[in-house]
C-alpha cells in the first residue's frame, strides 16, 4: 500500500514539474490566445462601441456584422477570393520549385554554402519595409527603360520574343489553355515564389539529407534509373515534409495577404471592430479548411518510414 | 581540273571504304567502347552541370538582384536620376542620401534601440520557449497531447486573427483586478513595448509556436541517458534543464535564436499593433521616411523620395546582413540538424 502511494506520488511529481515547465507558455495562452479567439468571435456577433473611458460596451446584433461584410462590403468578397486564389495558385508552384531547388542544392558542389546563402536571403530581409522597396526596385529594374522597349517594340511590330506566338504553339500541340496560362501566370510572378520558398527549401534539404543512403545502394543495385530512383525513392520519403512545407506556405502567405490589410484598415481606420473581426475569422476559418483538406490529401497519399 | 575530282573522287571512294573497316574495327572494339561511353556520359555530365550553373545563376540573380539594385541606387545623384543612360553604375556618386537617411532615422540610436530591443527579446524567447519545449519533450502529464495541439493551433492561427482583443486587451490592462485595485481602473499599458514583451515572456511572442516545436522535437531526439546521468549524480530538475538540457542543445538554441532575432528586427506587426514608438523599431521607422524626407527637405519628385528610401533600406539592412554572414552557417546546419523536419 505505501509502496503504491509512493509510485503514485512519483509520477505525480513528475506531472507537477512537467506543468511547471509548461506554465508560462500555458498561462499565455489561456490569456491571449484561447480567450482572444473567444472574444473575436463573441466581437463578430455584436456591435462594439468604445467608451470615452476606456473599455467599451458590445450590443447584441445577431449576425448582422456577417450578413454586411458578404452582402454590402464594398470589397471585402473580391479580396478574400483573390487572396485565397492567390494562395492556392502559389502552393503548389511554391513547393514544388523548393523540392526541385533543393534537390539541386543537396548535391555537393563548389561554392554550395554561398548558394545557400543567397537562396536563404529573403528570410532574412522579410520586413515590410524591405520587401516593398525590394519589389519596387524588381519593377524598375526589369520595367523602367525596358519596359518602354517592350512598348515601342509593339507598337513598331518588330524585334523582341513574341509571347503570342508561343502561347499559339503550345495550344495548338494540345495543352489545355488553362495549363498554359497558369504556367505563364508562374513566369510572371517567379521572383516573388523564389522569395516565398526560403524556409520550404531548407526543410526539404534536410528531408532529403535524413533519407538513409541504403536505400539509394539497393535501387542501384537493383538497376534502377534516376528517374525511377527520384519516383519510387526520393518522392516517397520525401511526402511526409511536404505536409510540413504546405502548412508552412498556407500559413506565410495568408500571414500578409489583402485580407489581412483590410481587416486592419477596418479596424484601425474606420473603426469597425465587429466586422474587422468577421473578415478576420472567415479568412481564418477559411485557412483552417484549406489546410485540412490539403493536408487530408496529402496525407492519404504519403507513405510513411516509420 | 577534271583529273583531279576524279581522283578526289577515286579518293574518296576509297577513304569510305577505308572509314567503313575502320567503323566495323571501332565497333568491335571493346576498348574504344568503352572510351566512346565514358566521352558521352561526361558529356552529358557536363550539359547537365551546365544547366545547372546556368539555373542556379539564374536564381540567385532574381534574389540578389533587387538588392543590388537597391544599393546602387542609393548612390544615384540627381543627374544619374534623371540620366536615362546610367544604369546601375552611377555616373557621379554621392553619398548624400545615405547621410540624410541617417540624419532623418536618427541612425545609431534608433539601430542601437532596436537592436537591444530584439536582442532582449530573443533572449527571453530562446530561454521560454526552449523551457517549454523542454517540459512538453520529457514530462507526461494529463492533456499532454491536447494542449500540444495547442502549440500547433498557435502556429497555424494567423496572428492578425486575434490582433483586436489584444489590442483591447492591452489598452485596458489588468491582471486578475489587481491593478484596479491599486490604481482604480485598468491602465493603457499601448505606446510602450510592455505588451510585446508581456506576451514573449508568456511564451506567445512572434512565431513563439514554431520556436517550441522546433525545441520539442530537439529535445525528443537526445537520448534519455543524459538526463538520468545528472538525476543520479544528484542534479535537480532545474539544474538538469539549464545546465545539462540547454547546453546540449545548443544547434537548435543557436537556430532559435537568430531567428527570433531576425525575426523581431523586422517586425512591423506587433509594432503598428502596439503603437510601439518608432524610435525602437528601425524597420518600422523606415517606411515613413519618404514622408519625412519629402516634407523636411521639401523634394517632391517621388523617383528621388525613392533614392533616400533605398539608402534608408541598405541603413536597415546592413545589421541583419552582417550577423547572417558572420553566423550563415549555423543558420542553415542549425535549421538541418535542429529537427525542424520531425
Amino acid at each position: 500500500m505505501k509502496k503504491k502511494k509512493r509510485k503514485m506520488t512519483l509520477t505525480k511529481k513528475r506531472a507537477i514539474t512537467g506543468y511547471l515547465f509548461i506554465m508560462p507558455w500555458l498561462i499565455g495562452f489561456l490569456w491571449f490566445y484561447a480567450r482572444s479567439l473567444f472574444m473575436t468571435v463573441q466581437f463578430t456577433l455584436n456591435v462594439l462601441e468604445v467608451r470615452p473611458g476606456g473599455g467599451y460596451t458590445l450590443t447584441f446584433a445577431g449576425l448582422d456584422n456577417f450578413l454586411y461584410a458578404f452582402r454590402a462590403h464594398a470589397s471585402f468578397k473580391q479580396v478574400l477570393t483573390t487572396s485565397v486564389a492567390n494562395m492556392l495558385i502559389d502552393v503548389p508552384l511554391i513547393t514544388f520549385f523548393s523540392l526541385f531547388m533543393a534537390l539541386l542544392l543537396n548535391k555537393k558542389f563548389h561554392g554550395r554554402t554561398l548558394v545557400r546563402a543567397i537562396f536563404f536571403l529573403p528570410v532574412i530581409l522579410n520586413s515590410e519595409a524591405i520587401t516593398d522597396a525590394m519589389d519596387l526596385a524588381r519593377n524598375m529594374m526589369s520595367g523602367g527603360l525596358s519596359n518602354a522597349a517592350a512598348e515601342l517594340a509593339e507598337t513598331a511590330g518588330s524585334g523582341g520574343v513574341s509571347v503570342e506566338y508561343y502561347i499559339q504553339m503550345f495550344g495548338s500541340l494540345g495543352l489545355p489553355m488553362g495549363v498554359i496560362e497558369y504556367i505563364m501566370g508562374a513566369v510572371a510572378r517567379i521572383s516573388e515564389i523564389i522569395n516565398a520558398s526560403g524556409v520550404q527549401i531548407i526543410i526539404f534539404i534536410a528531408a532529403l539529407q535524413s533519407i538513409p543512403g541504403s536505400m539509394y545502394e539497393v535501387a542501384k543495385i537493383e538497376g534502377a534509373t534516376g528517374y525511377e530512383t527520384f519516383w519510387k525513392v526520393t518522392f516517397p520519403m520525401v511526402m511526409p515534409h511536404i505536409i510540413t512545407n504546405v502548412v508552412y506556405t498556407v500559413v506565410d502567405s495568408f500571414a500578409d495577404s489583402e485580407v489581412v490589410d483590410l481587416a486592419y484598415d477596418t479596424a484601425f481606420t474606420y473603426n469597425n471592430y465587429g466586422l474587422s473581426s468577421v473578415m478576420s475569422l472567415v479568412s481564418t476559418v477559411v485557412t483552417c479548411l484549406i489546410l485540412v483538406i490539403v493536408c487530408r490529401f496529402i496525407q492519404k497519399r504519403a507513405f510513411y518510414y516509420n | 581540273m577534271a583529273k583531279t575530282t576524279k581522283a578526289v573522287s577515286k579518293e574518296k571512294k576509297f577513304s569510305v571504304r577505308k572509314l567503313k573497316e575502320q567503323y566495323t574495327a571501332f565497333k568491335t572494339d571493346t576498348q574504344f567502347a568503352n572510351d566512346r561511353k565514358r566521352w558521352s556520359s561526361n558529356f552529358k555530365g557536363f550539359i547537365i552541370g551546365l544547366l545547372k550553373f546556368l539555373l542556379i545563376v539564374g536564381v540567385s540573380y532574381v534574389i540578389l538582384g533587387p538588392v543590388l539594385g537597391i544599393i546602387s541606387s542609393s548612390f544615384f545623384s540627381n543627374t544619374d536620376n534623371y540620366n536615362p543612360m546610367v544604369y546601375m553604375i552611377p555616373q557621379d556618386p554621392t553619398l548624400e542620401r545615405y547621410s540624410k537617411a541617417a540624419q532623418y532615422l536618427d541612425y545609431w540610436k534608433t539601430v542601437s534601440n532596436s537592436l537591444i530591443y530584439s536582442v532582449t527579446l530573443m533572449l527571453i524567447q530562446v530561454f521560454i520557449c526552449s523551457m517549454v519545449g523542454y517540459g512538453f519533450a520529457r514530462y507526461k502529464f494529463p492533456l499532454k497531447n491536447l494542449l500540444f495541439a495547442c502549440v500547433v493551433i498557435m502556429i497555424v492561427i494567423p496572428t492578425h486573427t486575434i490582433m483586436l482583443p489584444l489590442y483591447m486587451t492591452f489598452a485596458n490592462f489588468d491582471v486578475l483586478g489587481i491593478i484596479s485595485l491599486i490604481k482604480g481602473a485598468p491602465i493603457n499599458i499601448l505606446s510602450t513595448p510592455i505588451p510585446v514583451y508581456i506576451m514573449t515572456a508568456l511564451g506567445c511572442g512572434l512565431r513563439s509556436g514554431l520556436y517550441i516545436y522546433i525545441f520539442n522535437q530537439f529535445f525528443r531526439g537526445l537520448p534519455k541517458e543524459i538526463e538520468e546521468a545528472a538525476f543520479v549524480d544528484g542534479a535537480g530538475t532545474w539544474y538538469t534543464y539549464f545546465r545539462i538540457m540547454l547546453v546540449n542543445a545548443m544547434p537548435s538554441v543557436i537556430t532559435v535564436a537568430i531567428f527570433s532575432m531576425v525575426w523581431q528586427y523586422n517586425d512591423t506587426f506587433y509594432g503598428k499593433l502596439f503603437l510601439i514608438s518608432d524610435d525602437l523599431i528601425i524597420s518600422k521607422k523606415v517606411a515613413s521616411l519618404t514622408a519625412n524626407i519629402s516634407n523636411a527637405e521639401k523634394i517632391y519628385d517621388p523617383s528621388i523620395q525613392q533614392l533616400y528610401l533605398d539608402a534608408g533600406i541598405v541603413l536597415v539592412m546592413i545589421p541583419i546582413v552582417i550577423i547572417y554572414v558572420a553566423l550563415q552557417k549555423y543558420f542553415i546546419e542549425g535549421v538541418e540538424r535542429s529537427g525542424i523536419v520531425g
